[in-house]
């Protein structure tokens, strides 16, 4: 197990608790009932099948406005992650890496991400764009990029691959307290995935209090982002945790068995 | 880059331009417009005979043209125009020295931003208050290469041969109702003379300013642009908000000819009391290129398709067009490019934003006569709206009368997506920050056209008119 060093503190950055979740305007909760806790530092890895609820439980988490929380808390940092709008959320420290990035025409990435950082500052303040621009380079640096990548438009003709360089790249810049990817694998050849593997890793060795969670159906980003704890997600609630080994049994025996349990 | 960084240190009020100026004209007709009135204007300038003829025949093709029924409503404009103060001279004669403006006209033009330091990076700068040119400099530099830039009195005045042989040649005044109605009452505008292979380095600017309430101004410009030679205007337009409607029409004739280049950059930010109706076209010689960057984005009404009659062989044409159409305003814009010679080109690139209740028309005439072989056009209209009730119509008309030719064209009509600006919400900019982030990338490939300080400008409007546009 992958245990982080030197975390005195801990008490959990996230707390999930009894989280029931519908698509707005829909009758029926698709989240019944989640609980989780994410200490600092930390990767969890949520694995589910189709229509388990894992990346509705994302959005969420970032308050995308098409889903309607109907019961539970979140709390993050000691807030109330629910009372706050996805800008509030962002600016607290949550970040989510899309499943499905989405196109901005006209607008480069060092665009983009100078508004994000603006964004983040008092009014009357003004982000250096000097500063900005060193940050740029140096993040790009670290992650293997093509400073030339930054001026292309924010997944304006994007491979898969690209648009979750771009992820990654976003995530970097924004150093957020915790990352929600969201099936960051799927639709990744295997280069590729390796690639964005290694872009979070660094970042995980960078930023050590960082915590992450890995949403996914397939159990082979974990052989290249070890995660601390594996949770799996069936019919919408938590139906079993624990270590890396709970993804490799996973591996071998597929979802059916958890099926089974719920449906009984 | 540095637009963003620009934008935040500028003051978000609402429409900064609205205010009045306490400024007394030296003369002006009584409302409403009869021959009595054209004869006041054509005495006060001073003009030879032949122009108080053409102005009063081009009365008579106003009178007898009927209002147009296509395009926006005009249906009040009847009204307001009996209203209208057709001629306010706002000072005795102009002046080439920015020190001899009278204070308060001066103060209106440095609170409108066109302070000494940005006058510096300008070839020359011409200034229109009401219905008269108060102001015109042009760089020594330029001067003594024989470039004119001039009020349009003093063009016809000093320069009347030239004058005649190009005024109304490329707009007659029986071209549509408004060109004859300029043709019969014009003041002010600009004369610019670019002598042949003579290259300017930096734009020259006229800044158009309606003080008076139901003022009608009617600038007339004409440019001639010589052979192999190359230049950019820019003009700026902006007017008080009043309760009453004003009217602008102006006139605007290009001759570019052989191998020059001239390029026309129009930002029209008039009060939403403003009814905006102008016709601006170029002539476009052999080998010649003419470019139209048109941006509408105030105004009550503003119905405005410049065009580029492509003449000899070889000629370009194009036209970039941006229009806005904010809550009760419609934008109905475009462009024209008429092919006449062989192996021609042109292309248009048309851009809408339709917020609240607003109303963005494109309208383009594409047409090949027959023996412009080879002509090839271009024409690519987008829309975007920010919320339900905005709206957009295209009305693209294809005239092709020539084989050879071919020509394209794409619509596409989008919608800020929910998805957007989750997106970039999740990443911490707040609603209206995205949604700003959104349009300036919508008006990018125009945008980027513009100069500095009017791309800051139209940065600066989108982020204002953004706020409070979503939910």
């Amino acid at each position: 197990m992958n245990q982080p060093e030197g975390q005195m503190d801990d008490s959990p950055i996230l707390s999930i608790s009894g989280l029931t979740a519908r698509v707005a305007g829909e009758p029926i909760d698709i989240l019944k009932g989640v609980d989780l806790a994410v200490r600092p530092g930390e990767t969890h890895a949520i694995m589910g099948p189709n229509g388990s609820g894992k990346s509705t439980l994302a959005k969420v988490l970032a308050g995308h406005p098409g889903y309607e929380v109907t019961g539970g808390s979140v709390a993050f940092r000691g807030q109330d992650l629910l009372e706050m709008e996805p800008d509030e959320r962002a600016q607290t420290g949550v970040f989510m890496a899309f499943q499905y990035p989405v196109e901005i025409p006209g607008v480069s990435i060092a665009n983009f991400l100078r508004t994000a950082l603006q964004a983040r500052l008092a009014d009357g303040e003004e982000l250096d764009l000097f500063d900005f621009q060193e940050l740029l380079v140096e993040r790009m640096e670290l992650l293997d990029m093509d400073p030339a990548f930054a001026e292309r438009h924010v997944n304006e003709g994007f491979s898969g691959g690209e648009k979750k360089r771009n992820e990654i790249l976003q995530m970097a810049v924004l150093k957020p307290t915790l990352a929600v990817m969201d099936e960051t694998d799927s639709g990744l050849d295997i280069d590729a995935l390796k690639i964005v593997a290694h872009g979070v890793n660094t970042l995980k060795k960078e930023m050590p209090g960082m915590s992450v969670l890995l949403i996914t159906h397939y159990q082979r980003i974990l052989d290249h982002i070890a995660p601390d704890a594996v949770h799996v997600m069936v019919g919408g609630a938590i139906v079993q945790s624990g270590g890396p080994e709970v993804a490799l049994e996973l591996e071998a025996q597929g979802y059916e068995e958890y099926r089974a349990v719920t449906a009984g | 880059m540095p637009q963003n960084e620009v934008i935040q240190g500028l003051d978000l009020d609402d429409y900064k331009f609205g205010f009045v100026t306490d400024s007394e004209p030296v003369f002006r007709t009584r409302p409403g417009l009869d021959s009595d009135i054209v004869r006041q204007i054509s005495a006060r300038k001073d003009e030879p005979e032949w122009m108080l003829k053409r102005r009063l025949k081009a009365l008579d093709i106003y009178e007898s043209k009927p209002m147009p029924d296509w395009g926006g409503d005009l249906s009040e404009l009847e009204d307001t125009l009996s209203e209208t103060y057709f001629y306010v001279k706002p000072q005795e004669k102009m002046e080439r020295s920015w020190d001899d403006v009278p204070e308060n006209i001066k103060q209106t033009f440095e609170r409108l931003g066109i302070p000494e330091a940005e006058r510096k990076i300008l070839a020359g700068v011409g200034a229109q208050y009401d219905s008269e040119m108060v102001y015109h400099s042009l760089k020594e530099e330029w001067e003594s290469k024989g470039v004119i830039f001039d009020s349009i009195e003093d063009g016809l005045k000093n320069h009347p041969e030239l004058f005649r042989k190009h005024f109304g040649t490329v707009i007659p005044a029986a071209d549509n109702k408004f060109a004859a109605l300029n043709s019969a009452v014009w003041s002010g505008g600009s004369f610019v003379y670019i002598p042949p292979g003579v290259h300017l380095e930096t734009p020259l600017q006229a800044y158009f300013r309606v003080n008076q309430e139901r003022l009608g101004q009617f600038e007339r410009t004409l440019i001639i642009a010589g052979e192999g030679s190359r230049a950019h205007y820019i003009e700026g337009c902006t007017a008080p908000v009043y309760s009453s409607d004003s009217f602008h029409s102006g006139v605007i004739e290009i001759v570019v000819g052989r191998d020059a280049f001239f390029r026309y950059t129009t930002i029209q930010n008039w009060s939403t009391n403003m009814y905006n109706l102008v016709t601006q076209r170029a002539l476009v010689q052999q080998g010649g290129h003419m470019e139209w960057l048109d941006g509408n984005l105030g105004s009550k009404l503003t119905m405005k398709y410049p065009s580029c009659y492509l003449m000899g062989e070889g000629a370009h044409g194009e036209i970039l067009s941006i229009a806005y159409a904010g809550d009760g305003q419609h934008q109905d814009t475009g462009g024209k490019v008429i092919h006449v010679a062989p192996n021609t080109s042109s292309s248009i690139v048309s851009k809408s934003i339709s917020k609240g209740t607003g109303r963005a028309s494109y309208r383009g005439l594409c047409k090949v006569y027959d023996g412009a072989s080879n002509a090839k056009s271009n024409v690519e209209c987008d829309a975007l709206l920010i919320n339900e009730t905005s709206r957009t119509d295209t009305f693209p008309y294809i005239e092709i009368d020539e084989r050879s030719a071919s020509v394209g064209h794409e619509a596409t009509v989008s919608k800020v997506g929910d998805e957007q600006l989750f997106y970039l919400m999740s990443r911490g900019m707040d609603e209206a920050e995205a949604m700003a982030l959104i349009v300036r990338g919508f008006i990018e490939p125009i945008a980027k056209e513009l100069p500095l300080e009017y791309a800051v400008e139209l940065n600066r409007l989108i982020e204002l008119e953004m706020e409070g546009s979503v939910g």
